[in-house]
């Protein structure tokens, strides 16, 4: 049998299961949701949701559908917040201290005050990988942010107004092109396919019978 | 610590541990092509004729689809008794891109590359899709030991074969291509320090060349390029929806009726080119299955282009990913990566015993599941009984420290419930995970309607009718880009004649005259999950 709570949901008590997440409390509770909904299991950050125990001081950031409720949970719903984008050209950029300086000045008026790594949905050091922003350490930055779904509950907590998100993706976007180093192996391949070096075998694979292809699948070498 | 496991999961759990040693000295046997076509048979769902009906009007009349399927394909019109004026289109563009995940967002900037006026309008947000939850891998042949061939091969053995040749060429010749394409645009996948992309075998690939960005391959990719999309200006509209495909007088595809998500707003888009990638269908249950897919995953541009005239491919195969959670509740039917069966771990009943090769094709995988549970050979839990995923072996193999690099993310899915993966097994059982078929498609990507182009999850063809792990993510890219490259070249030579939405009409009669009054709206848009009082 199910152990019921309450939860004020936007304020409005209502009594559900408490083994359920706070998106299957809004569902259980009648709201048909289409904001505030996204992949249901922790990656796209659409979810995004802070709440309060009613006589505590503390705020949560967390998403809806890897939560589960909690008695006296207070919950809004956060499904958009203005996160602000910069564009640019990453074929004309460079992995220069300049270039975040110039796209997300914001980052140096960081105060170091903490709310945003407080409350990370995803349990980032979301202080430290802006710091390292700060700094041109993208690659750093980009390690230390990897798991970020965007949800933007550290951007709403900060007094700077930074778009955390948007600088660790800039961050990220430039370890993966510049910082890191190329595969090699993958450039050979492509130009080997563009000059036609795997056309023959190809086109022999393809004219194939059913019964041959079937025999050569079946007996095909499997790298250990 | 203590785990949420009943007494009676902790005592198989101890059967587990103790076969382990053991279990680690040996590679089960793959099974033979024989002994996988009889279990196919036998246990997958696809061959569950009673959940399956014939579709009665329409380009694949006489053909069966699942039932839920087809009540959406011979649904309601929701543009009937709409009086619209097509004749001044809200928004006039030269190519319209229905879908924002990664083959939405791919084709996009294929088009705009091109030089076209491009509008992407998408029913949750931009990114919202299953691209976004693919977490194992993009497979593509750039290795020594590898090649396109070899790739291919793969994809059309693990497709029994049925797949169309042409599209499967493309998909493996396509695919290096498509990997540099992404690393140039910074995506940043696992390397070694040399540059050299880290890869493993999926299920059914003979070489290992799962490329992959942690387990957040899918939502590294779709960041990227939606980050592109918007470096590009492109305009997106999101929470709209394309509730139907509009046509000219001539046939041609020519826009779509769209409807704002949350004003209920009509709007008319007119468009020189239409490119469907809308996704994928797990919202739909079939089969009562949980899924894991996206909330938005409801086969909605299936139905827009069926009405309008085009055909299905493969419409009745599903792919079932073999380890889906069966508990905890909380995420009941997500995913478990098949990237933990990569990096060592096997597939356990009840008992201890590894009853199969942890890397056979889904389907395979899938079947062999449900047939120990079927035998009582499964794991007993308070929501369903399910086999052992043997997580703990990981770090057993490869050292302390794998799990949290390699599948951070199913860590801390599981430990948001109080389970370590590290520690203790996981139990799974199949989920509704991909639509194997989808709107039929030439190599340029263009479906039966002329210029209506397609790509990713709503086509059907490139994996016949069974996908190999990591080939997803590589068809979201090689055909999202190849539909707004098609689509970019072929605005240039279209002239519209008057718009003209006779074709849903003309559909509606053909119901009527096989005898179907049907009120179920149709396309679905989202699921209904909350509480049947």
């Amino acid at each position: 049998m199910d152990n019921m709570i309450n939860v004020y949901l936007y304020g409005k008590k209502y009594s559900v299961p408490d083994s359920l997440t706070i998106m299957e409390a809004f569902e259980y509770s009648g709201y048909q949701l289409v904001r505030g909904v996204g992949c249901r299991n922790g990656f796209c950050g659409a979810c995004a949701t802070i709440y309060r125990i009613k006589g505590q001081n503390t705020l949560h950031g967390c998403l809806a559908c890897s939560t589960k409720v909690e008695a006296d949970m207070c919950v809004a719903s956060l499904p958009f917040f203005p996160l602000e984008k910069k564009t640019y050209e990453i074929e004309e950029i460079r992995p220069t201290q300049e270039i975040m300086m110039q796209l997300y000045p914001e980052i140096y008026a960081c105060i170091g005050c903490n709310a945003c790594t407080k409350a990370c949905t995803q349990e980032l050091n979301v202080m430290q990988y802006i710091a390292y922003a700060q700094r041109a350490e993208y690659e750093k930055c980009a390690e230390e942010s990897f798991d970020c779904v965007m949800c933007g509950v550290c951007s709403a907590r900060c007094p700077a107004g930074i778009s955390h998100p948007q600088v660790a993706l800039l961050a990220r976007r430039l370890t993966g092109k510049y910082v890191r180093p190329k595969a090699e192996h993958l450039a050979r391949r492509v130009e080997e396919i563009a000059e036609g070096k795997f056309d023959g075998a190809m086109a022999d694979i393809m004219g194939k019978s059913d019964a041959e292809i079937r025999e050569l699948y079946n007996t095909r070498e499997i790298e250990k | 610590m203590s785990f949420p496991y009943t007494d009676e999961m902790m005592e198989s759990v101890a059967k587990v541990e103790a076969t382990r040693a053991e279990r680690m000295k040996v590679e089960p046997r793959r099974l033979t092509a024989e002994e996988k076509d009889a279990l196919l048979e036998q246990y997958h769902p696809d061959y569950n004729l009673e959940s399956f009906e014939q579709i009665l009007v329409g380009p694949n009349k006489g053909q069966k689809a699942p039932k839920e399927l087809v009540a959406l394909l011979q649904g309601k019109s929701r543009v009937q008794g709409m009086h619209l004026d097509l004749t001044h289109p809200d928004y006039d563009v030269d190519v319209l891109i229905i879908g924002g995940g990664g083959a939405g967002a791919s084709a996009a900037i294929e088009a705009h590359e091109l030089g076209a006026n491009v509008l992407v309008v998408t029913k949750l947000r931009m990114g919202d899709a299953n691209t976004m939850m693919a977490e194992g891998g993009i497979q593509a042949a750039d290795k020594a030991n590898d090649s396109p061939a070899q790739h291919y091969l793969d994809v059309m053995g693990g497709g029994h074969f049925t797949n169309v040749p042409e599209l499967v060429e493309k998909l493996t010749k396509d695919g290096p291509k498509s990997i540099a394409w992404l690393e140039k645009l910074g995506v940043l996948f696992d390397k070694d320090e040399n540059g050299n992309m880290i890869t493993t075998h999926g299920g059914g690939t003979s070489r290992k060349r799962m490329h992959a960005a942690r387990d957040y391959s899918g939502a590294e990719i779709m960041r990227v390029v939606r980050d592109e999309v918007y470096n590009r200006g492109i305009p997106v509209i999101e929470f709209t929806v394309a509730i139907e495909l509009i046509k000219d007088t001539e046939g041609k595809a020519a826009g779509a009726v769209l409807q704002n998500l949350e004003t209920g707003e009509i709007m008319i888009a007119r468009a020189k080119c239409v490119v469907i990638t809308t996704g994928g269908a797990g919202r739909l249950h079939y089969q009562g299955f949980p899924t894991s897919n996206h909330y938005g995953a409801t086969a909605d541009g299936l139905v827009l282009a069926y009405r309008a005239g085009a055909r299905l491919l493969y419409q009745d195969t599903l792919q079932y990913h073999p380890t889906g959670v069966a508990f905890p509740s909380q995420i009941y039917g997500a995913l478990v990566t098949e990237k933990v069966r990569s990096v060592g771990a096997q597939l356990v009943n009840r008992e201890g015993v590894a009853y199969m090769h942890p890397l056979e094709t889904r389907d395979v995988a899938a079947s062999g599941v449900i047939r120990e549970v079927s035998r009582g050979l499964g794991v007993h839990t308070p929501l369903r009984d399910g086999i052992w995923l043997d997580t703990p072996m990981i770090d057993m193999i490869h050292g302390k420290g794998t799990i949290e690099a390699r599948i951070p993310g199913m860590l801390r899915m599981y430990g948001r419930y109080d389970i370590d993966l590290r520690k203790v097994p996981i139990v799974i059982y199949p989920t509704l995970h991909y639509q194997n078929g989808g709107i039929r498609i030439s190599v340029d990507g263009m479906s039966d309607i002329p210029n209506l182009f397609v790509g990713g999850e709503a086509s059907g063809g490139v994996h016949g009718r069974n996908r190999l792990m990591g080939n997803s993510l590589l068809d979201v890219i090689v055909f999202g880009r190849n539909a707004g490259q098609s689509a970019g070249k072929k605005f240039r030579e279209v002239t519209l004649t008057d718009l003209t939405l006779d074709h849903v009409d003309k559909f509606a009669k053909e119901c009527e005259e096989a005898g179907i009054h049907s009120d179920v709206l149709s396309p679905k848009l989202l699921p209904d999950y909350r509480r049947q009082k």
